[in-house]
């Protein structure tokens, strides 16, 4: 087995959880049954990932299994790295019969074509999505398997999630080999980025629990609140300014959980309004500034911020609009008219 | 009662007893909890500050968080008369502790304690804060 991939195998078992290594390894099914009874997974992990390598040894593993095994890991702990979201457009309105073959054919000769030392793995699962991982090299070098991109692509849809890591300056190669192989007619990207995968394609597929406009101002549902000791002799004086903002917040952010987004950033490239007396600027230039709010969780963040006295309800439209415009990154330009003020640029 | 702000909603006006104290709760974590404050007293009749009113601040626990200048508030507590309390709500003892300072402070400004009127035990506390 050759050094490289043996290395790799054993970094690989390495970065996953202790007790997730046996399943990780069935999942993978490289290894027999028989063979994973013969490891010990409650030795350190420096021995586990020894042994493992000892095993693939004995059952010759190449690259492509290696791969496999990155690609199950990166399945399942998604949220270690960043992905961002593109969608594909098609001119026609015919919906193909969507061709597993020839889509995995013609992305490896388009990418091949242009750079013969990729290393390209597919891998498909129940949701129709199909996982790819590219592993970077040059005409010169053969492929770093620690550079890798990783495309996600719900064949039934026109959106793609991609991990670009390092290489960017690969990455329209990438898009014109996913917008050839799937049939499509260009691909832009989307400015929405997270760690969270699947809140990712929450807000893409309109998953997440959205709001309805109502024109009726309705009461608040019934919740399964856990009755707090509630002490009669405590009166809140502002019962009425506390429940406004509570219809308000459930009306902008809905019941369910927020996808998970980390940041919101905003570019703004408007003219700085200033008393006229201080006249801080002399040029009539935009003002260029950047707005970034970054949060473990910035949608949920947003949402208690009313509730909890930190801002005014109702939020600003450019916070509470991440969702359903599905981007998170604006920029935000003088609003060209009669009216001064700022609007929203696609 | 607790309100977020004042001046009180009109529409309780009716529901409301007499006031006999206010306690005005800083968090020394937030400027926008001492702006609050300090625009809330502008609704605050005048005859009030006759030992009926105290500012109260919290999370004094968490010294890094501190966004409030601490000369800030001593001049208010000088401006308006008042006296100071200091407490971290996280803390049960001394939560405990200032509950049960602001309730004897209470039985004073409600005229339960003969003897000592709300002004008199007002003077008494600023001259220990001087101190």
């Amino acid at each position: 087995m050759d050094e490289t991939v043996a290395e790799y195998i054993r970094r690989t078992v390495l970065k996953i959880p202790r007790d997730e290594i046996k399943p990780m390894l069935q999942k993978w099914g490289f290894l027999s049954e028989v063979q994973l009874e013969t490891v010990n997974f409650h030795q350190i992990k420096e021995n586990i990932s020894q042994d493992v390598v000892q095993l693939c040894e004995e059952n010759s593993a190449g690259i492509k299994q290696a791969a496999v095994l990155d690609i199950i890991y990166n399945n399942i702990y998604p949220n270690k790295r960043i992905w961002s979201v593109y969608q594909m457009n098609k001119t026609g309105e015919e919906t193909e019969f969507f061709d597993l073959t020839d889509f995995k054919k013609k992305f490896k000769r388009r990418l091949r074509s242009a750079l013969k030392n990729v290393t390209i793995n597919f891998r498909e699962y129940e949701d129709n999505a199909i996982w790819i991982r590219i592993a970077w090299g040059t005409p010169y070098t053969k492929p770093n398997q620690y550079k890798t991109s990783y495309v996600v692509y719900h064949s039934q849809t026109p959106y793609v999630f991609i991990s670009a890591s390092v290489l960017r300056s690969n990455l329209p190669l990438l898009c014109q080999a996913l917008v050839i192989a799937s049939n499509y007619h260009d691909i832009h990207e989307m400015e929405l980025r997270s760690h969270s995968l699947n809140s990712l394609k929450d807000i893409v597929f309109k998953r997440y629990s959205q709001n309805f406009k109502t024109y009726y101002p309705r009461p608040l549902p019934e919740r399964n609140v856990a009755p707090e000791t509630v002490d009669l002799r405590i009166i809140q004086e502002n019962k009425n300014e506390k429940e406004r903002i509570q219809r308000l917040n459930w009306q902008v952010f809905g019941d369910g959980p927020q996808p998970k987004i980390e940041f919101a950033q905003y570019k703004l490239e408007t003219m700085f309004k200033s008393d006229p007396k201080m006249d801080v600027l002399d040029k009539k230039e935009p003002f260029r500034c950047l707005v970034k709010f970054s949060s473990p969780h910035l949608l949920e963040s947003l949402k208690s911020l009313a509730p909890a006295g930190m801002a005014d309800a109702p939020l600003s439209p450019l916070l509470t609009c991440i969702p359903q415009k599905a981007r998170n990154y604006f920029k935000i330009r003088e609003k060209k008219g009669l009216l001064p003020g700022s609007f929203v640029s696609p | 009662h607790i309100t977020t702000s004042l001046p009180l909603p009109s529409e309780r006006d009716h529901l409301r007893p007499r006031i006999d104290m206010i306690v005005f709760m800083i968090d020394i974590k937030s400027k926008y909890s001492l702006k609050n404050v300090e625009a809330s007293l502008a609704h605050v009749d005048a005859s009030f500050f006759l030992g009926k009113v105290c500012f109260l601040v919290t999370g004094v626990g968490r010294v890094n968080y501190c966004s409030v200048e601490m000369n800030a508030i001593w001049k208010l507590g000088e401006v308006y008369c008042s006296p100071v309390l200091f407490c971290e709500l996280e803390l049960e003892g001394i939560r405990v502790a200032t509950a049960q300072r602001l309730l004897r402070m209470l039985q004073i400004c409600a005229g339960h304690i003969p003897g000592v009127s709300a002004l008199s035990f007002g003077t008494l506390m600023r001259r220990s804060a001087e101190d």
